[in-house]
């Protein structure tokens, strides 16, 4: 496929995506919201909303109960500080705004926000979606989701909400969900477990490669999905998938707490590539307001030879919890971890991965690229654990902490355990500073102060802008210029 | 094209250009010459505008307009050209990334058109060549693991992309084998026009000998203590500074 192809079929996967959302969910709830907090009766009103069968509404209590035994596990060991959340004060199912609710135009909404989607080139069409502006037609061609889903369809695959995929498919959700994340997990995926919302399903049959990029894109967040997602993906034997999401335009949401859960399953030979770009509003530069992200992301290489890789750039959010990790359970299976974290401000980022090699011959990279400014935190946390029986396996770390002024903190955290004598771990880790030289220098070539901060940070984070696909780097390229905006001078 | 009158600079509250005089017209190349802690270094800083490098008192008129008004970015933007002692070496930004950059910052500023990427590597392409940089350096994180003689090319060709109307050379020469000298002075001489004027800051005569200035100043203490056509280097080869009354200084 050509590049301009390539494009354009990533783009109809989007407003595919759109479509697929703006049916399968949005139209579905047109009803009222869940008073605030949570209780078994909430639960109930969610399932029922949704229309879901018994077995998934017991799953859900189970969490739930689960959940409640665990008032004294909210994770505390991470490098992050926030006043304590009161569960019960939260929404746990809104219907989407009604029109009346909304902006008219952007005439009404925030400037600053506007200015953002001017500097990332969004089309003024996809501002007023992302600002929650009511507009009527919002998708272009219902013509071109047809062909791909058509297109989809008949290689097997399938693509939907995770609300749809439990009423179309339910035998694969049942048989899947929780296989990797376990209702009882931590204390932030067993609350995803009991009220999640809706996310994303895929699964790919054996053999078969995705000719495109599946992307939820931005379009599933302005129906705001956002802040229990569920998401679960499996590529059966020998398949391939490249799934994308997240979006780079800055999202506001009025939901201070996201908790989301992704799990992703690889059957024998089975590759998946799962990448995000996550920009959720961070807050003010004093720290106020911000979404508060608590992620988990978990992928299982179930077979030999099976492959996982995850590519994050995080510049959102007020607090970011995320590790995601690969179970390296088949022989031979690979796990991969790219990651950039950019915190400006008051902004506070604890995040890594964790891999844990259970198969012979199994092996794991991980590079991860931190970058602090303002008086943000940023954190690198990773766990390398070799089983007994992973003889041969191999991993390389890379760490590396980039900082931005004298106010701000990067910090390295990793943990590494060996239990089998064949194995070789290596660690490598780099704390540096953009220097008042590198600036000057920039600047005496005529680039400006905040594009030659741009630069040098991209360079910085080169090596995991490469794993992105292409389109998904080009705007993440701009969107690290722009969260680094007034970190200088 | 360049008129330094009086100028006094201190760094760190030390004075070091102590009321230093110096008139620059297009289509010329000075040499200024001194010994060691004579403040060429900081002529050439203040020139371009770092940070730290406090003029208090005298003026720098540029193409008739106030130059130490400028932010060293617009001084960049509109001509003024620094090749750095001590180039600065930027990890994981490509040399093609860094020099595009650059020159669609100064494009961009004149109202022309940004090169796109294919555009700009055909005119890399003509111009590396004359300097013999080679394809894989271009490829490399700028001036990361270059040596000595490969940063001074990369600042030529830098410098020949720019097209500056005024280029401030500071020690170019220092530390560069024969083969690498005469590369830079080649980049110096083939930029040499009615329109440019260049300030060729150097401790040695030996650049000189393949760059013929039109005028050499010798600077001693903050000031022009001597000028002269391109007999002056020759005479100062001869005779060294001490020869010219000049008390070395103590950094020397």
């Amino acid at each position: 496929m050509s590049a301009q192809q390539d494009a354009a079929a990533h783009q109809a996967v989007e407003s595919y995506a759109g479509e697929r959302y703006k049916y399968g969910f949005v139209t579905d709830v047109e009803a009222d919201s869940a008073p605030p907090g949570l209780d078994r009766d909430t639960i109930r009103f969610i399932s029922a909303k949704k229309g879901e069968p018994e077995w998934l509404l017991a799953w859900r209590l189970k969490a739930f109960e689960r959940w409640l035994e665990m008032e004294d596990e909210e994770p505390a060991w991470a490098k992050l500080h926030y006043p304590p959340i009161d569960y019960q004060d939260a929404c746990y199912y809104s219907a989407p705004k009604s029109d009346s609710d909304r902006p008219k135009s952007l005439d009404e909404v925030d400037p600053e926000l506007l200015r953002t989607y001017e500097k990332l080139g969004i089309p003024l069409q996809e501002q007023e979606m992302l600002a929650g502006v009511a507009v009527d037609a919002v998708f272009d061609s219902v013509s071109v989701a047809t062909t791909f889903k058509d297109k989809l369809a008949e290689m097997g695959i399938i693509f939907c909400s995770i609300s749809e995929a439990v009423k179309e498919h339910p035998d694969l959700v049942q048989r899947w969900l929780g296989s990797v994340v376990p209702y009882s997990d931590n204390f932030f995926a067993t609350l995803n477990s009991a009220v999640f919302t809706d996310g994303s399903f895929v699964y790919v049959p054996k053999g078969v490669r995705c000719p495109m990029e599946l992307s939820t894109y931005f379009r599933i967040n302005a129906a705001n999905t956002g802040q229990f997602e569920r998401t679960l993906i499996i590529a059966d034997e020998g398949s391939y998938v490249s799934y994308l999401e997240g979006c780079t335009a800055p999202m506001r949401d009025e939901n201070q707490l996201h908790a989301a859960v992704v799990e992703l399953v690889a059957l024998d030979d089975a590759e998946i590539k799962y990448s995000t770009v996550q920009n959720w509003y961070p807050g003010d530069a004093d720290g106020k307001g911000g979404i508060y992200n608590f992620v988990t992301k978990r992928g299982a290489c179930r077979g030999a030879n099976a492959k996982i890789s995850w590519t994050q750039v995080e510049t959102g959010s007020a607090i970011t919890w995320k590790y995601p990790s690969c179970i390296l359970q088949g022989d031979n299976s690979v796990g991969e971890f790219y990651s950039i974290a950019i915190t400006n401000n008051r902004q506070q980022a604890d995040t890594g991965t964790k891999m844990v090699h259970i198969g012979r011959n199994t092996r794991s990279r991980i590079v991860s690229k931190g970058i602090a400014a303002g008086r943000s935190d940023s954190t690198y946390r990773g766990l390398v654990r070799i089983q007994p029986k992973a003889a041969g396996a191999r991993n390389h770390t890379q760490c590396d902490s980039l900082l931005i002024g004298a106010t701000c903190g990067a910090h390295t955290v990793p943990y590494i355990e060996s239990r089998n004598p064949t194995a070789r771990v290596e660690h490598e880790a780099t704390t540096s500073k953009i220097s008042e030289d590198q600036l000057f220098y920039c600047r005496q070539r005529g680039i400006d102060e905040e594009d030659a901060v741009a630069l040098i940070v991209n360079g910085f984070c080169r090596e995991v802008l490469q794993e992105l696909p292409m389109e998904f780097a080009v705007e993440a390229q701009k969107l690290v210029a722009i969260s680094l905006e007034g970190s200088v001078g | 094209m360049l008129k330094i009158d009086n100028l006094h600079a201190s760094v760190d509250g030390k004075p070091i250009l102590n009321g230093l005089d110096l008139e620059v017209h297009a289509g010329e190349v000075h040499a200024v010459m001194g010994p060691n802690g004579s403040g060429k270094s900081t002529l050439a800083y203040v020139i371009a505008g770092r940070e730290g490098y406090e003029v208090t008192d005298g003026s720098v008129t540029y193409r008739s307009e106030d130059l130490l008004a400028m932010s060293v970015e617009d001084r960049a933007k509109s001509g003024v050209f620094l090749a750095f002692q001590y180039p600065v070496e930027i990890p994981g930004v490509g040399s093609a990334t860094f020099l595009k950059t650059a020159v669609n910052a100064a494009r961009k500023h004149r109202g022309e058109k940004e090169y796109d990427a294919m555009e700009f590597l055909r005119l890399v392409k003509e111009k590396r060549a004359a300097l013999g940089i080679d394809d894989g350096m271009m490829r490399r994180a700028l001036n990361v693991g270059f040596s000595g003689g490969e940063k001074k090319r990369n600042e030529m060709l830098q410098m020949a992309l720019l097209e500056p109307a005024l280029a401030v050379l500071d020690e170019t020469d220092s530390g560069l084998d024969i083969d690498a000298l005469k590369v830079v002075a080649d980049g110096i001489n083939a930029l040499r026009g009615p329109e440019r004027a260049m300030l060729v800051i150097t401790h040695y005569q030996r650049l000189l000998d393949h760059v013929v200035p039109d005028r050499v100043h010798v600077l001693a203490q903050g000031r022009i203590v001597r000028s002269g056509g391109s007999g002056l280097a020759h005479e100062l080869e001869r005779s060294g500074y001490a020869g010219l009354g000049l008390e070395p200084s103590a950094a020397a």
